[in-house]
């Protein structure tokens, strides 16, 4: 989502690096573009005011426009101020001294509460902890089905509350969480605007007999110039910890994220990724700011394989990709493993320098559809096939091109390019013997 | 924007005529940055902000306007000439049952506006068919069904996980079985991002014209009102892949000015029909272009 914001930026950084000096006029026109890219990017006006004002401030104290590197120190005065904005380290979930650890969701309607409160339960239960998830939206119709039905395919037990006793009820509940084996307890509540006196008092009440440890606030990514007054309103309500940003996998540029986190303090903890339910990410403001430069997210990418790829299993890959040993089979254990990572276009955003590769990519969309096509293809031959094309005869590919729902051109193609690929790593794998290349790391790609 | 064209029109206005004079304050730099920050703030876009301050400004210089009030009255003038253009009654169509389809991304605030929307129909002499085809997200179906209860509109509801293109192709049959004046679908919410979900609406939108040649009539993108400059996207997006002849703002009840659907009717030429005011079943009015501006820009700004 920070992408556009990024290449905004960027640009206005490479006209000024192009530069042999800075001239008061640079200084200008770079400013009004940064202003701009973050007005477009929903940074909240005042915000971007004073961010314009720090930067001019401190490129004059650098006396950027005498130095003959003054394009370079403009654009570490910008950085270092999207930093400061964004906050320094990731902020790590509270932890409760005594459980269960209480975590509750608060937000504007249509913010993503109730599909957070899902995603953090997946996330705890994946660490190791129990979760229960209470269900405190009273008022959005059928907003407790939804619940029970995200519960249900977690395996995560949900309560409910009466309409009546709201506040007292999720206390209960709370208070019945450790007898019942459950360390964690994430409470839904209903969606409101910050303007409505009535529900302010209702979640005030919730918060103030649940005493969570963790009071979320959920941001639509999307949010524009509203962001800071609603958060700030909330904000002087309740004990607002953290916010969660979410449909982040939306295009939006995100500047919800920075003004709320400059305007009141509150650091951003979790970002939404996607409507599965692992689509929930550690928010890490460094990595971030590095984002929105165009220095790519090798960590979280790096991260993200951990998670998702077996590493024993890569490295014996890895080793057989060298040895021309890699067969049809290893190559579709990779596709399942490089899918569960994410959406293609999105991997490439995370990595250095091919933010513009994924760009170019005529449709990360399609590149999806080959993959799945690659995979029916592979699905649709037999193991012996698989370790060993040569068999493949014209019956045999025609079978597979049946079988798959392809041509058997399509067929052929694919098979061409594996053989290249054999070959190229054929290559690859005696000039690494020969110490021509440094060892490859056990990333599988 | 043409604040010039927005100048002339408050120039014969015979109230400003009448009691202009006393109250003229004159405009100085520091209303000028006011005026900046009340446009940015309702999520104006920043290139039509510029603009729109940059007339002023020459407006200003060559003492067309000199005065708070005839500025005022000028950018309030350029803004709802925006809006004005394009038929914001709902469509009539080409057949009976005419074909409505809610259409937006996750969170604006469909399913209520669907409701909010059979029931104006219902309340104005029409007998409207609800069709709940967001088979996707966990209990979207109930919500609906609940609403329709509580609207007193009957109901054609999907199965979860279910085809939604077969939903609205059942609720169209059923329509015209039953004799519904309208039908009224309510979508999955989806990200304008994702080209798999953006597919699936186009086959919704293929198959409701199976179900009744020319349908759907209308598609109404829901748009929430705190949205910022990715609506245009949004509503760039939607247009592309579902044909989109109306807009729908909501959550206009909070701070939010819901300024973004400037661009979007520049750009777009698309009419804002309707918006979303609060909570409850009749909380969706028709589009009132000049009070919109005035509650953007109210008159001692």
């Amino acid at each position: 989502m920070f992408e556009q914001l990024s290449d905004r930026l960027t640009a206005t950084f490479e006209k000024l690096q192009g530069r042999a000096r800075v001239t008061d006029a640079d200084l200008d026109e770079a400013l009004r573009d940064v202003r701009v890219a973050l007005l477009e990017a929903d940074v909240n006006f005042k915000i971007v005011r004073q961010l314009v004002a720090t930067v001019r401030e401190r490129a004059i104290g650098e006396k950027v426009l005498e130095s003959i590197t003054g394009a370079q120190t403009v654009v570490k005065i910008v950085h270092d101020a999207l930093v400061e904005m964004l906050g320094g380290e990731a902020v790590p979930l509270a932890t409760a001294d005594k459980p269960p650890l209480v975590i509750a969701l608060v937000g504007l309607q249509g913010s993503g509460k109730t599909t957070t409160v899902a995603k953090l339960a997946n996330v705890l239960r994946k660490q190791g902890h129990h979760p229960l998830l209470v269900a405190a939206d009273v008022h959005r119709p059928a907003a407790v089905d939804q619940l029970q039905s995200l519960g249900k395919s977690l395996g995560v037990p949900v309560r409910t509350v009466s309409a009546e006793r709201v506040a007292d009820d999720v206390a209960a509940a709370i208070k019945g969480a450790t007898a019942e084996g459950r360390d964690t307890v994430i409470v839904d509540t209903a969606g409101r605007l910050h303007v409505d006196a009535a529900m302010m008092q209702e979640v005030e009440a919730i918060i103030r007999s649940a005493a969570p440890q963790e009071v979320l606030l959920a941001v639509d990514a999307m949010t524009g110039q509203d962001a800071v007054e609603a958060a700030s309103a909330f904000k002087a309500r309740l004990p607002i910890t953290g916010l969660v940003l979410t449909k982040v996998d939306s295009d939006a540029r995100g500047g919800a994220a920075l003004s709320i986190r400059a305007a009141t303090g509150v650091p951003v903890k979790f970002l939404g990724t996607s409507e599965r339910l692992d689509g929930l990410e550690v928010f890490h403001p460094d990595r971030l700011a590095a984002r929105i430069l165009g220095m790519g997210d090798i960590l979280t990418l790096v991260e993200r394989a951990q998670e998702h790829v077996d590493e024993k299993e890569a490295e014996a890959q890895a080793r057989k990709l060298l040895e021309a040993r890699f067969t049809f089979d290893d190559f579709y254990k990779q596709l399942q493993q490089v899918k569960k990572m994410g959406p293609i276009g999105d991997l490439l955003k995370m990595m250095p320098g091919m933010g513009g590769l994924a760009k170019q990519l005529p449709d990360p969309q399609q590149a999806e559809r080959q993959m799945t096509t690659i995979e029916a293809i592979i699905s649709s031959m037999t193991m012996q096939e698989r370790r060993d094309p040569a068999i493949l005869n014209g019956s045999r590919r025609k079978r597979i091109a049946n079988g798959s729902g392809v041509t058997v051109s399509e067929v052929n193609a694919l098979l061409k390019q594996f053989k290249e690929m054999q070959n190229l790593m054929k290559q690859f794998g005696a000039m690494a013997k020969r110490g021509k290349l440094p060892k490859l790391p056990g990333m599988p790609f | 924007m043409s604040i010039d064209a927005g100048l002339a029109k408050t120039r014969g206005s015979f109230l400003s005529r009448l009691f202009g004079r006393a109250a003229d304050r004159p405009v100085t730099p520091e209303w000028l940055d006011a005026l900046e920050e009340t446009l940015l703030r309702s999520d104006i876009s920043v290139s039509l902000v510029d603009s729109v301050m940059l007339q002023v400004r020459d407006v200003v210089a060559d003492r067309k306007a000199e005065t708070v009030p005839k500025v005022l009255a000028a950018v309030r003038e350029a803004l709802v000439a925006v809006l004005e253009p394009g038929e914001r009654a709902l469509i009539a169509g080409t057949g009976t049952p005419r074909v409505i389809l809610v259409v937006g991304v996750n969170g604006s605030g469909k399913t209520t506006t669907a409701a909010k929307l059979a029931k104006r129909l219902r309340d104005a002499g029409e007998t409207p068919l609800l069709a709940a085809a967001d088979t996707f997200r966990a209990a979207a179906i109930e919500q609906l069904e609940i609403w329709a209860k509580r609207v007193e509109v009957p109901i054609v509801s999907g199965t979860p996980d279910g085809d939604p293109a077969a939903v609205v192709f059942d609720a169209v049959q059923a329509g015209i079985a039953r004799g519904n004046t309208t039908v009224i679908a309510d979508t999955a919410g989806r990200l304008h991002t994702k080209g798999h979900l953006m597919d699936e609406l186009s086959k919704i939108v293929k198959v409701a014209g199976r179900a009744r040649a020319g349908a759907p009539d209308e598609v109404l993108l829901v748009l929430d009102g705190t949205t910022g400059q990715n609506a245009i996207i949004q509503a760039r997006q939607f247009t592309e892949t579902a044909q989109v002849t109306g807009i729908v703002i909501t959550k206009l009840d909070g701070t939010a000015k819901g300024g973004a659907v400037f661009a979007i009717a520049d750009e777009l030429k698309l009419p804002v029909k309707f918006l979303g005011v609060g909570e409850k079943a009749e909380d969706l009015v028709p589009m009132d272009p000049r009070a919109f501006v005035n509650a953007l820009l109210p008159a001692n700004g």
